[in-house]
Protein backbone atom coordinates (compact mmCIF):
# COMPACT_ATOMS: atom_id res chain seq x y z
CA UNK A 1 0.00 0.00 0.00
CA UNK A 2 2.65 2.48 1.10
CA UNK A 3 4.98 1.39 -1.67
CA UNK A 4 2.30 1.96 -4.29
CA UNK A 5 1.62 5.41 -2.83
CA UNK A 6 5.33 6.14 -2.98
CA UNK A 7 5.61 5.19 -6.61
CA UNK A 8 2.54 7.29 -7.43
CA UNK A 9 4.12 10.29 -5.73
CA UNK A 10 7.41 9.63 -7.53
CA UNK A 11 5.54 9.85 -10.80
CA UNK A 12 3.98 13.26 -10.07
CA UNK A 13 6.83 15.23 -11.71
CA UNK A 14 6.53 13.05 -14.82
CA UNK A 15 2.84 13.89 -15.15
CA UNK A 16 3.47 17.55 -14.43
CA UNK A 17 6.00 17.80 -17.27
CA UNK A 18 3.85 15.93 -19.79
CA UNK A 19 0.53 17.58 -18.97
CA UNK A 20 2.27 20.95 -18.82
CA UNK A 21 3.69 20.48 -22.30
CA UNK A 22 0.36 19.25 -23.66
CA UNK A 23 -1.33 22.38 -22.31
CA UNK A 24 1.38 24.68 -23.67
CA UNK A 25 0.95 23.11 -27.09
CA UNK A 26 -2.83 23.09 -27.06
CA UNK A 27 -3.85 26.37 -25.42
CA UNK A 28 -2.65 28.77 -28.18
CA UNK A 29 -4.83 27.00 -30.76
CA UNK A 30 -7.75 26.85 -28.33
CA UNK A 31 -7.48 30.62 -27.81
CA UNK A 32 -7.64 31.17 -31.56
CA UNK A 33 -10.67 28.91 -31.94
CA UNK A 34 -12.62 30.52 -29.10
CA UNK A 35 -11.81 34.06 -30.21
CA UNK A 36 -13.00 33.38 -33.72
CA UNK A 37 -16.52 32.84 -32.32
CA UNK A 38 -16.60 35.94 -30.09
CA UNK A 39 -17.95 39.37 -30.97
CA UNK A 40 -15.59 42.20 -31.85
CA UNK A 41 -16.34 44.07 -28.61
CA UNK A 42 -15.71 40.99 -26.52
CA UNK A 43 -12.44 40.09 -28.26
CA UNK A 44 -11.04 43.60 -27.95
CA UNK A 45 -12.11 44.25 -24.36
CA UNK A 46 -11.32 40.97 -22.59
CA UNK A 47 -9.12 37.91 -22.94
CA UNK A 48 -10.63 34.82 -24.58
CA UNK A 49 -10.18 32.83 -21.37
CA UNK A 50 -12.85 34.96 -19.69
CA UNK A 51 -15.52 32.96 -21.56
CA UNK A 52 -14.93 30.18 -19.05
CA UNK A 53 -16.54 32.33 -16.33
CA UNK A 54 -19.91 31.84 -18.08
CA UNK A 55 -19.30 29.17 -20.68
CA UNK A 56 -22.99 28.62 -21.35
CA UNK A 57 -24.00 32.24 -21.65
CA UNK A 58 -25.95 32.34 -24.91
CA UNK A 59 -25.29 35.29 -27.16
CA UNK A 60 -21.60 35.67 -26.42
CA UNK A 61 -20.74 33.49 -29.41
CA UNK A 62 -21.36 34.42 -33.02
CA UNK A 63 -20.72 33.18 -36.54
CA UNK A 64 -20.55 36.72 -37.91
CA UNK A 65 -16.73 36.73 -38.04
CA UNK A 66 -16.70 33.73 -40.34
CA UNK A 67 -19.35 35.30 -42.55
CA UNK A 68 -17.36 38.51 -42.73
CA UNK A 69 -14.01 36.96 -43.66
CA UNK A 70 -15.46 34.47 -46.13
CA UNK A 71 -17.32 37.17 -48.04
CA UNK A 72 -15.94 40.65 -47.43
CA UNK A 73 -12.31 39.62 -46.82
CA UNK A 74 -12.06 37.17 -49.70
CA UNK A 75 -11.28 34.02 -47.70
CA UNK A 76 -14.06 32.16 -49.53
CA UNK A 77 -12.47 32.86 -52.89
CA UNK A 78 -9.05 32.02 -51.44
CA UNK A 79 -10.35 28.66 -50.19
CA UNK A 80 -11.53 27.80 -53.71
CA UNK A 81 -8.17 28.93 -55.12
CA UNK A 82 -6.31 26.74 -52.63
CA UNK A 83 -8.33 23.72 -53.78
CA UNK A 84 -7.74 24.58 -57.46
CA UNK A 85 -4.00 24.86 -56.79
CA UNK A 86 -3.56 21.90 -54.48
CA UNK A 87 -5.36 19.05 -56.23
CA UNK A 88 -3.43 19.09 -59.55
CA UNK A 89 -0.22 20.00 -57.68
CA UNK A 90 -0.67 16.79 -55.68
CA UNK A 91 -1.67 14.39 -58.47
CA UNK A 92 0.74 15.60 -61.15
CA UNK A 93 4.08 15.10 -59.35
CA UNK A 94 3.06 11.68 -58.03
CA UNK A 95 2.06 10.53 -61.50
CA UNK A 96 5.26 11.74 -63.14
CA UNK A 97 7.36 10.41 -60.25
CA UNK A 98 5.74 6.96 -60.32
CA UNK A 99 6.73 6.48 -63.96
CA UNK A 100 10.32 7.54 -63.34
CA UNK A 101 10.58 5.58 -60.09
CA UNK A 102 9.44 2.44 -61.93
CA UNK A 103 12.24 2.89 -64.46
CA UNK A 104 14.81 3.52 -61.70
CA UNK A 105 13.69 0.47 -59.74
CA UNK A 106 13.11 -2.13 -62.45
CA UNK A 107 14.73 -1.14 -65.72
CA UNK A 108 18.28 -1.08 -66.99
CA UNK A 109 19.64 1.95 -68.75
CA UNK A 110 22.95 3.79 -68.91
CA UNK A 111 23.65 6.32 -66.13
CA UNK A 112 20.93 4.81 -63.94
CA UNK A 113 22.91 5.20 -60.70
CA UNK A 114 24.27 8.62 -61.58
CA UNK A 115 20.87 10.04 -62.49
CA UNK A 116 19.36 8.70 -59.29
CA UNK A 117 22.22 10.21 -57.30
CA UNK A 118 21.36 13.56 -58.87
CA UNK A 119 17.77 13.14 -57.67
CA UNK A 120 19.04 12.43 -54.13
CA UNK A 121 21.20 15.55 -54.33
CA UNK A 122 18.31 17.71 -55.54
CA UNK A 123 16.23 16.66 -52.50
CA UNK A 124 17.71 19.32 -50.28
CA UNK A 125 18.28 22.17 -52.74
CA UNK A 126 16.71 25.24 -51.14
CA UNK A 127 13.70 26.56 -53.06
CA UNK A 128 15.32 29.98 -52.95
CA UNK A 129 17.90 28.82 -55.49
CA UNK A 130 15.19 28.45 -58.14
CA UNK A 131 12.96 31.48 -57.65
CA UNK A 132 14.62 34.13 -59.83
CA UNK A 133 15.30 32.11 -63.02
CA UNK A 134 11.85 30.51 -62.93
CA UNK A 135 10.13 33.83 -62.28
CA UNK A 136 11.96 35.30 -65.29
CA UNK A 137 10.96 32.33 -67.41
CA UNK A 138 7.36 32.75 -66.22
CA UNK A 139 7.30 36.44 -67.01
CA UNK A 140 8.49 35.69 -70.54
CA UNK A 141 6.03 32.84 -71.10
CA UNK A 142 3.11 34.54 -69.28
CA UNK A 143 2.89 31.70 -66.77
CA UNK A 144 3.35 34.12 -63.85
CA UNK A 145 0.08 34.60 -61.99
CA UNK A 146 -1.57 31.54 -63.56
CA UNK A 147 -2.68 28.23 -62.07
CA UNK A 148 -0.80 26.05 -64.62
CA UNK A 149 2.36 27.95 -63.67
CA UNK A 150 2.08 27.04 -60.01
CA UNK A 151 0.98 23.46 -60.73
CA UNK A 152 4.15 22.89 -62.74
CA UNK A 153 6.33 24.63 -60.14
CA UNK A 154 4.99 22.43 -57.32
CA UNK A 155 5.43 19.41 -59.57
CA UNK A 156 9.08 20.30 -60.04
CA UNK A 157 9.68 20.93 -56.34
CA UNK A 158 7.82 17.78 -55.29
CA UNK A 159 9.47 15.44 -57.78
CA UNK A 160 12.83 14.60 -56.13
CA UNK A 161 11.18 13.43 -52.94
CA UNK A 162 8.44 11.54 -54.77
CA UNK A 163 10.88 9.79 -57.12
CA UNK A 164 13.18 8.91 -54.22
CA UNK A 165 10.46 7.46 -51.99
CA UNK A 166 8.59 5.60 -54.70
CA UNK A 167 11.77 4.13 -56.18
CA UNK A 168 12.72 2.76 -52.75
CA UNK A 169 9.23 1.39 -52.27
CA UNK A 170 8.93 -0.12 -55.76
CA UNK A 171 12.28 -1.90 -55.49
CA UNK A 172 10.99 -3.84 -52.45
CA UNK A 173 8.42 -5.61 -54.63
CA UNK A 174 9.49 -9.28 -55.05
CA UNK A 175 11.20 -10.00 -58.37
CA UNK A 176 9.18 -13.22 -58.87
CA UNK A 177 6.01 -11.23 -59.44
CA UNK A 178 7.56 -9.50 -62.43
CA UNK A 179 9.19 -12.63 -63.81
CA UNK A 180 5.96 -14.61 -63.86
CA UNK A 181 4.10 -11.65 -65.38
CA UNK A 182 6.66 -11.35 -68.16
CA UNK A 183 6.51 -15.12 -68.76
CA UNK A 184 2.77 -14.67 -69.27
CA UNK A 185 3.63 -12.14 -71.95
CA UNK A 186 2.92 -8.96 -69.98
CA UNK A 187 4.55 -5.77 -71.18
CA UNK A 188 6.35 -3.45 -68.82
CA UNK A 189 3.38 -1.09 -68.96
CA UNK A 190 0.98 -3.90 -67.91
CA UNK A 191 3.32 -4.87 -65.09
CA UNK A 192 3.29 -1.25 -63.90
CA UNK A 193 -0.50 -1.12 -63.91
CA UNK A 194 -1.33 -4.53 -62.44
CA UNK A 195 1.63 -5.13 -60.10
CA UNK A 196 3.39 -1.92 -59.13
CA UNK A 197 0.51 0.51 -58.65
CA UNK A 198 -1.89 -1.78 -56.72
CA UNK A 199 0.89 -2.93 -54.37
CA UNK A 200 1.97 0.64 -53.66
CA UNK A 201 -1.32 2.14 -52.52
CA UNK A 202 -0.12 2.82 -48.93
CA UNK A 203 3.06 4.54 -50.14
CA UNK A 204 1.14 6.55 -52.71
CA UNK A 205 -1.41 7.58 -50.08
CA UNK A 206 1.23 8.77 -47.60
CA UNK A 207 3.03 10.66 -50.32
CA UNK A 208 -0.21 12.23 -51.57
CA UNK A 209 -1.05 13.45 -48.07
CA UNK A 210 2.40 14.91 -47.59
CA UNK A 211 2.32 16.70 -50.94
CA UNK A 212 -1.24 17.93 -50.32
CA UNK A 213 -0.34 19.43 -46.94
CA UNK A 214 2.90 20.88 -48.29
CA UNK A 215 1.16 22.66 -51.17
CA UNK A 216 -1.85 23.72 -49.10
CA UNK A 217 0.40 25.27 -46.46
CA UNK A 218 2.94 26.76 -48.87
CA UNK A 219 3.38 30.52 -48.76
CA UNK A 220 6.62 31.29 -50.60
CA UNK A 221 5.95 29.56 -53.94
CA UNK A 222 2.47 31.08 -54.21
CA UNK A 223 3.74 34.51 -53.18
CA UNK A 224 6.46 34.51 -55.82
CA UNK A 225 4.68 32.95 -58.82
CA UNK A 226 1.06 33.94 -58.20
CA UNK A 227 1.40 37.26 -56.38
CA UNK A 228 -1.26 38.72 -54.15
CA UNK A 229 -4.11 39.27 -56.64
CA UNK A 230 -7.33 38.10 -55.05
CA UNK A 231 -8.42 36.18 -58.13
CA UNK A 232 -5.65 33.59 -57.79
CA UNK A 233 -4.21 33.97 -54.24
CA UNK A 234 -4.51 30.87 -52.02
CA UNK A 235 -5.44 30.93 -48.32
CA UNK A 236 -1.90 31.37 -47.01
CA UNK A 237 -1.23 34.42 -49.19
CA UNK A 238 -4.63 35.97 -48.42
CA UNK A 239 -4.24 35.33 -44.69
CA UNK A 240 -0.77 36.85 -44.57
CA UNK A 241 -2.02 40.00 -46.30
CA UNK A 242 -4.95 40.17 -43.87
CA UNK A 243 -2.44 40.11 -41.01
CA UNK A 244 -1.21 43.46 -42.37
CA UNK A 245 -4.51 45.00 -43.38
CA UNK A 246 -6.65 43.91 -40.41
CA UNK A 247 -4.03 44.72 -37.78
CA UNK A 248 -5.71 44.43 -34.40
CA UNK A 249 -9.07 43.08 -35.65
CA UNK A 250 -8.44 39.81 -33.89
CA UNK A 251 -12.05 38.65 -34.17
CA UNK A 252 -11.61 38.52 -37.99
CA UNK A 253 -7.99 37.34 -38.08
CA UNK A 254 -8.69 34.39 -35.81
CA UNK A 255 -11.63 33.30 -37.96
CA UNK A 256 -9.59 33.69 -41.15
CA UNK A 257 -6.73 31.68 -39.66
CA UNK A 258 -9.07 28.92 -38.61
CA UNK A 259 -10.55 28.68 -42.12
CA UNK A 260 -7.04 28.18 -43.51
CA UNK A 261 -6.42 25.31 -41.07
CA UNK A 262 -9.76 23.55 -41.31
CA UNK A 263 -9.00 21.15 -44.15
CA UNK A 264 -5.53 20.05 -42.93
CA UNK A 265 -7.02 19.46 -39.47
CA UNK A 266 -9.79 17.28 -40.92
CA UNK A 267 -7.17 15.24 -42.79
CA UNK A 268 -5.02 15.05 -39.67
CA UNK A 269 -7.82 13.68 -37.51
CA UNK A 270 -9.34 11.34 -40.10
CA UNK A 271 -6.14 9.89 -41.61
CA UNK A 272 -3.71 10.32 -38.73
CA UNK A 273 -1.65 7.22 -39.48
CA UNK A 274 -1.06 8.08 -43.15
CA UNK A 275 -0.60 11.69 -42.19
CA UNK A 276 2.21 10.95 -39.74
CA UNK A 277 3.82 8.50 -42.15
CA UNK A 278 3.63 11.03 -44.97
CA UNK A 279 5.15 13.83 -42.92
CA UNK A 280 7.96 11.56 -41.74
CA UNK A 281 8.70 10.39 -45.26
CA UNK A 282 8.72 13.94 -46.52
CA UNK A 283 11.01 15.27 -43.85
CA UNK A 284 14.09 15.27 -46.06
CA UNK A 285 12.52 17.64 -48.56
CA UNK A 286 14.37 20.84 -49.38
CA UNK B 1 14.79 -7.24 -68.21
CA UNK B 2 17.57 -5.56 -70.10
CA UNK B 3 17.76 -5.50 -73.85
CA UNK B 4 20.37 -3.98 -76.12
CA UNK B 5 19.68 -0.33 -76.93
CA UNK B 6 16.50 -0.34 -74.93
CA UNK B 7 14.84 3.05 -75.28
CA UNK B 8 11.68 2.23 -73.35
CA UNK B 9 13.10 3.32 -69.94
CA UNK B 10 13.61 6.81 -71.33
CA UNK B 11 9.90 7.04 -72.11
CA UNK B 12 9.16 6.51 -68.42
CA UNK B 13 11.89 8.90 -67.37
CA UNK B 14 11.31 11.67 -69.87
CA UNK B 15 8.58 13.70 -68.09
CA UNK B 16 10.45 13.63 -64.77
CA UNK B 17 13.84 14.46 -66.28
CA UNK B 18 12.38 17.30 -68.31
CA UNK B 19 10.61 18.87 -65.32
CA UNK B 20 13.61 18.41 -63.05
CA UNK B 21 15.87 20.07 -65.59
CA UNK B 22 13.59 23.06 -66.03
CA UNK B 23 12.62 23.59 -62.39
CA UNK B 24 15.78 22.61 -60.53
CA UNK B 25 18.90 22.12 -62.64
CA UNK B 26 18.55 25.10 -64.97
CA UNK B 27 17.61 27.56 -62.16
CA UNK B 28 20.56 26.48 -60.00
CA UNK B 29 22.93 27.33 -62.84
CA UNK B 30 20.99 30.52 -63.57
CA UNK B 31 21.05 31.74 -59.98
CA UNK B 32 24.80 31.19 -59.66
CA UNK B 33 25.22 33.11 -62.93
CA UNK B 34 22.98 36.03 -61.89
CA UNK B 35 24.82 36.33 -58.58
CA UNK B 36 27.79 37.75 -60.49
CA UNK B 37 25.70 40.39 -62.28
CA UNK B 38 24.10 43.70 -61.29
CA UNK B 39 20.52 44.20 -60.14
CA UNK B 40 19.00 43.85 -63.63
CA UNK B 41 21.49 41.12 -64.65
CA UNK B 42 22.99 43.30 -67.40
CA UNK B 43 26.53 44.03 -66.23
CA UNK B 44 29.06 41.64 -64.79
CA UNK B 45 30.07 42.80 -61.31
CA UNK B 46 32.42 40.03 -60.17
CA UNK B 47 32.22 39.29 -56.45
CA UNK B 48 30.48 42.57 -55.59
CA UNK B 49 27.18 40.95 -54.53
CA UNK B 50 29.03 38.49 -52.28
CA UNK B 51 31.10 41.29 -50.81
CA UNK B 52 27.88 43.12 -50.01
CA UNK B 53 26.37 39.93 -48.58
CA UNK B 54 29.31 39.42 -46.25
CA UNK B 55 29.94 43.00 -45.16
CA UNK B 56 26.68 45.01 -45.10
CA UNK B 57 24.90 45.77 -41.85
CA UNK B 58 21.53 44.31 -42.93
CA UNK B 59 23.19 41.04 -43.86
CA UNK B 60 25.04 40.88 -40.56
CA UNK B 61 21.71 41.10 -38.77
CA UNK B 62 20.30 38.37 -41.01
CA UNK B 63 23.32 36.12 -40.39
CA UNK B 64 23.17 36.75 -36.66
CA UNK B 65 19.48 35.85 -36.56
CA UNK B 66 19.94 32.71 -38.65
CA UNK B 67 22.64 31.65 -36.19
CA UNK B 68 20.31 32.35 -33.25
CA UNK B 69 17.67 30.19 -34.95
CA UNK B 70 20.23 27.52 -35.77
CA UNK B 71 21.34 27.20 -32.15
CA UNK B 72 18.20 27.77 -30.10
CA UNK B 73 15.66 26.25 -32.46
CA UNK B 74 17.69 23.12 -33.13
CA UNK B 75 18.71 22.49 -29.52
CA UNK B 76 15.23 22.95 -28.07
CA UNK B 77 13.31 21.15 -30.77
CA UNK B 78 15.54 18.07 -30.53
CA UNK B 79 15.68 18.18 -26.72
CA UNK B 80 11.90 18.50 -26.37
CA UNK B 81 11.40 15.77 -28.96
CA UNK B 82 13.72 13.46 -27.04
CA UNK B 83 12.14 14.30 -23.68
CA UNK B 84 8.66 13.57 -25.00
CA UNK B 85 9.76 10.39 -26.81
CA UNK B 86 11.26 8.93 -23.63
CA UNK B 87 8.69 10.17 -21.10
CA UNK B 88 5.46 9.66 -23.08
CA UNK B 89 6.27 5.95 -23.28
CA UNK B 90 5.65 5.70 -19.52
CA UNK B 91 2.08 7.02 -19.31
CA UNK B 92 -1.31 5.70 -20.38
CA UNK B 93 -2.29 8.90 -22.22
CA UNK B 94 0.64 8.57 -24.63
CA UNK B 95 -1.39 8.60 -27.81
CA UNK B 96 -3.59 11.68 -27.17
CA UNK B 97 -0.51 13.49 -25.83
CA UNK B 98 1.40 12.77 -29.03
CA UNK B 99 -1.55 13.89 -31.15
CA UNK B 100 -1.63 17.25 -29.38
CA UNK B 101 2.10 17.82 -29.81
CA UNK B 102 2.04 16.71 -33.45
CA UNK B 103 -1.03 18.77 -34.36
CA UNK B 104 0.84 21.98 -35.32
CA UNK B 105 2.54 20.05 -38.15
CA UNK B 106 -0.82 20.10 -39.94
CA UNK B 107 -1.11 23.88 -39.72
CA UNK B 108 0.62 26.28 -42.11
CA UNK B 109 3.36 28.52 -40.75
CA UNK B 110 1.11 31.43 -41.66
CA UNK B 111 -1.64 30.00 -39.44
CA UNK B 112 0.88 29.30 -36.68
CA UNK B 113 2.08 32.89 -37.04
CA UNK B 114 -1.42 34.23 -36.46
CA UNK B 115 -1.99 31.91 -33.50
CA UNK B 116 1.18 33.15 -31.79
CA UNK B 117 0.81 36.78 -32.78
CA UNK B 118 -2.40 36.63 -30.77
CA UNK B 119 -0.64 34.95 -27.83
CA UNK B 120 1.96 37.76 -27.93
CA UNK B 121 -0.62 40.58 -28.36
CA UNK B 122 0.45 43.69 -26.45
CA UNK B 123 -1.64 46.41 -24.80
CA UNK B 124 -0.15 49.31 -22.83
CA UNK B 125 -0.02 48.95 -19.08
CA UNK B 126 -3.45 49.38 -17.46
CA UNK B 127 -5.49 48.30 -20.51
CA UNK B 128 -6.94 44.78 -20.38
CA UNK B 129 -4.44 42.39 -21.91
CA UNK B 130 -6.01 40.19 -24.60
CA UNK B 131 -2.78 38.32 -25.36
CA UNK B 132 -2.34 35.29 -23.13
CA UNK B 133 1.31 35.85 -22.34
CA UNK B 134 1.01 39.48 -21.27
CA UNK B 135 -2.17 38.63 -19.32
CA UNK B 136 -0.20 36.08 -17.31
CA UNK B 137 2.66 38.50 -16.74
CA UNK B 138 0.44 41.39 -15.62
CA UNK B 139 -1.62 39.04 -13.42
CA UNK B 140 1.64 38.14 -11.66
CA UNK B 141 2.34 41.85 -11.18
CA UNK B 142 4.78 42.37 -14.07
CA UNK B 143 4.84 44.93 -16.88
CA UNK B 144 3.46 43.95 -20.29
CA UNK B 145 6.16 43.18 -22.87
CA UNK B 146 6.05 44.02 -26.59
CA UNK B 147 7.18 40.53 -27.53
CA UNK B 148 7.53 41.16 -31.25
CA UNK B 149 8.99 44.69 -31.15
CA UNK B 150 11.31 44.50 -28.15
CA UNK B 151 14.70 43.74 -29.65
CA UNK B 152 16.00 41.78 -26.70
CA UNK B 153 13.22 39.18 -26.90
CA UNK B 154 11.60 39.29 -30.34
CA UNK B 155 13.90 36.81 -32.07
CA UNK B 156 13.30 34.32 -29.30
CA UNK B 157 9.56 34.94 -29.52
CA UNK B 158 9.73 33.90 -33.18
CA UNK B 159 11.96 30.92 -32.47
CA UNK B 160 9.38 29.67 -29.93
CA UNK B 161 6.83 29.47 -32.75
CA UNK B 162 9.21 27.35 -34.82
CA UNK B 163 9.79 25.06 -31.84
CA UNK B 164 6.04 24.78 -31.27
CA UNK B 165 5.55 23.63 -34.87
CA UNK B 166 8.46 21.18 -35.22
CA UNK B 167 8.70 19.47 -31.80
CA UNK B 168 6.00 16.99 -32.81
CA UNK B 169 8.03 15.87 -35.79
CA UNK B 170 11.18 15.26 -33.71
CA UNK B 171 9.12 13.49 -31.05
CA UNK B 172 7.59 11.03 -33.52
CA UNK B 173 10.90 10.11 -35.18
CA UNK B 174 12.76 9.79 -31.87
CA UNK B 175 9.90 7.89 -30.29
CA UNK B 176 10.08 5.26 -33.06
CA UNK B 177 13.80 4.86 -32.33
CA UNK B 178 13.19 4.65 -28.57
CA UNK B 179 10.57 1.95 -28.96
CA UNK B 180 13.06 0.02 -31.08
CA UNK B 181 15.47 -0.38 -28.16
CA UNK B 182 15.16 -3.93 -26.76
CA UNK B 183 13.39 -3.70 -23.40
CA UNK B 184 15.66 -6.47 -21.93
CA UNK B 185 18.57 -4.07 -22.23
CA UNK B 186 16.84 -1.46 -20.05
CA UNK B 187 15.64 -4.18 -17.63
CA UNK B 188 19.15 -5.58 -17.30
CA UNK B 189 20.46 -2.13 -16.39
CA UNK B 190 17.65 -1.72 -13.86
CA UNK B 191 18.45 -5.09 -12.26
CA UNK B 192 22.08 -3.99 -12.00
CA UNK B 193 20.84 -1.10 -9.86
CA UNK B 194 21.16 1.76 -12.32
CA UNK B 195 18.72 4.62 -11.74
CA UNK B 196 16.54 6.04 -14.51
CA UNK B 197 18.94 8.88 -15.30
CA UNK B 198 21.93 6.53 -15.53
CA UNK B 199 19.98 4.21 -17.82
CA UNK B 200 19.07 7.13 -20.05
CA UNK B 201 22.60 8.53 -20.07
CA UNK B 202 24.52 5.27 -20.59
CA UNK B 203 22.10 2.95 -22.42
CA UNK B 204 19.28 4.83 -24.14
CA UNK B 205 21.14 7.88 -25.37
CA UNK B 206 24.10 6.09 -27.02
CA UNK B 207 21.68 3.79 -28.87
CA UNK B 208 19.68 6.77 -30.14
CA UNK B 209 22.62 8.82 -31.39
CA UNK B 210 22.19 7.87 -35.10
CA UNK B 211 18.52 8.91 -35.08
CA UNK B 212 19.30 12.10 -33.18
CA UNK B 213 21.89 12.92 -35.86
CA UNK B 214 19.35 12.44 -38.67
CA UNK B 215 16.71 14.55 -36.89
CA UNK B 216 19.26 17.27 -36.17
CA UNK B 217 20.41 17.52 -39.81
CA UNK B 218 16.78 17.71 -40.96
CA UNK B 219 16.13 20.54 -38.51
CA UNK B 220 19.29 22.37 -39.60
CA UNK B 221 18.13 22.29 -43.23
CA UNK B 222 14.74 23.59 -42.13
CA UNK B 223 16.08 26.36 -40.01
CA UNK B 224 18.44 27.71 -42.66
CA UNK B 225 15.45 28.34 -44.92
CA UNK B 226 13.07 29.71 -42.30
CA UNK B 227 10.89 32.35 -43.98
CA UNK B 228 7.13 32.16 -43.40
CA UNK B 229 7.08 32.71 -39.62
CA UNK B 230 9.21 35.84 -39.86
CA UNK B 231 7.34 37.11 -42.92
CA UNK B 232 3.96 36.87 -41.21
CA UNK B 233 4.82 37.93 -37.68
CA UNK B 234 7.27 40.82 -38.09
CA UNK B 235 8.19 40.95 -41.80
CA UNK B 236 11.76 41.12 -40.59
CA UNK B 237 11.28 44.46 -38.82
CA UNK B 238 12.76 45.35 -35.43
CA UNK B 239 15.93 43.37 -36.09
CA UNK B 240 14.29 40.00 -36.78
CA UNK B 241 15.24 39.54 -40.43
CA UNK B 242 16.70 36.18 -41.56
CA UNK B 243 18.48 35.32 -44.82
CA UNK B 244 15.42 34.01 -46.68
CA UNK B 245 13.45 37.14 -45.82
CA UNK B 246 16.28 39.41 -46.87
CA UNK B 247 16.43 37.56 -50.18
CA UNK B 248 12.70 38.04 -50.71
CA UNK B 249 13.03 41.77 -50.00
CA UNK B 250 15.97 42.15 -52.37
CA UNK B 251 13.92 40.36 -55.00
CA UNK B 252 10.58 42.14 -54.71
CA UNK B 253 11.11 45.38 -52.78
CA UNK B 254 14.45 46.45 -54.25
CA UNK B 255 14.34 44.46 -57.51
CA UNK B 256 17.99 43.57 -57.03
CA UNK B 257 18.34 40.12 -58.59
CA UNK B 258 22.12 40.10 -58.20
CA UNK B 259 22.05 40.44 -54.42
CA UNK B 260 19.06 38.12 -54.07
CA UNK B 261 20.87 35.45 -56.09
CA UNK B 262 24.01 35.80 -53.99
CA UNK B 263 21.95 35.18 -50.82
CA UNK B 264 20.39 32.08 -52.41
CA UNK B 265 23.83 30.74 -53.32
CA UNK B 266 25.01 31.28 -49.74
CA UNK B 267 22.03 29.24 -48.49
CA UNK B 268 22.90 26.48 -50.94
CA UNK B 269 26.54 26.46 -49.85
CA UNK B 270 25.42 26.07 -46.24
CA UNK B 271 23.30 23.07 -47.21
CA UNK B 272 25.80 21.32 -49.52
CA UNK B 273 27.49 19.38 -46.69
CA UNK B 274 24.11 17.89 -45.82
CA UNK B 275 23.56 17.03 -49.47
CA UNK B 276 26.88 15.16 -49.59
CA UNK B 277 26.05 13.30 -46.37
CA UNK B 278 22.71 12.24 -47.91
CA UNK B 279 24.38 10.97 -51.09
CA UNK B 280 26.98 9.07 -49.07
CA UNK B 281 24.26 7.54 -46.86
CA UNK B 282 22.38 6.50 -49.98
CA UNK B 283 25.47 4.83 -51.44
CA UNK B 284 26.01 2.90 -48.21
CA UNK B 285 22.39 1.74 -48.21
CA UNK B 286 22.75 0.62 -51.81
CA UNK B 287 25.90 -1.34 -50.98
CA UNK B 288 23.89 -3.30 -48.39
CA UNK B 289 21.13 -4.25 -50.80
Amino acid sequence: MIRRLESTIARVPLHLVLVGMALAWFIPTLGLLISSFRTQDAVLSSGWWTVFRNPFLAGQFTLENYKAVLEAQGMGRAFVNSIIITLPATVLPILVAALAAYAFAWMDFPLRRTLFMVVVGLLVVPLQMTLIPILRLYNKTHLAGTFPGIWLAHTGYGLPLAVYLLRNFFSEIPRDLFESAFLDGATRWTAFRVIVLPLSVPALASLAIFQFIWVWNDLLVALVYLGGTEKVAPLTVRLSSLVNSLGQNWHLLTAAAFISMALPLVIFFSLQRYFVRGILAGSVKG
Amino acid sequence: MSRKRDWVPWLYLAPALLILSVYLVYPIVGTVYYSFFDKRSQHFVGWANYKWALTSKVMHIAFRNNILWLIFFTVFVVAFGLLLAVLADRVRYESPLKSIIFLPMAISFVGAGVIWKFVYAYRPKGAPQIGLLNAIITALGGEPVGWLVNRSVNNFALIVVGIWVWTGFCMVVLSAAYKGIPKELLEAARVDGANEWQIFRHVTLPLMVPTIAVVTTTMVINVLKVFDIVYVMTNGDFGTEVLANRMYKEMFNYRNYGRASAIAVILLLAIIPVMLINIRRFQEEEALR
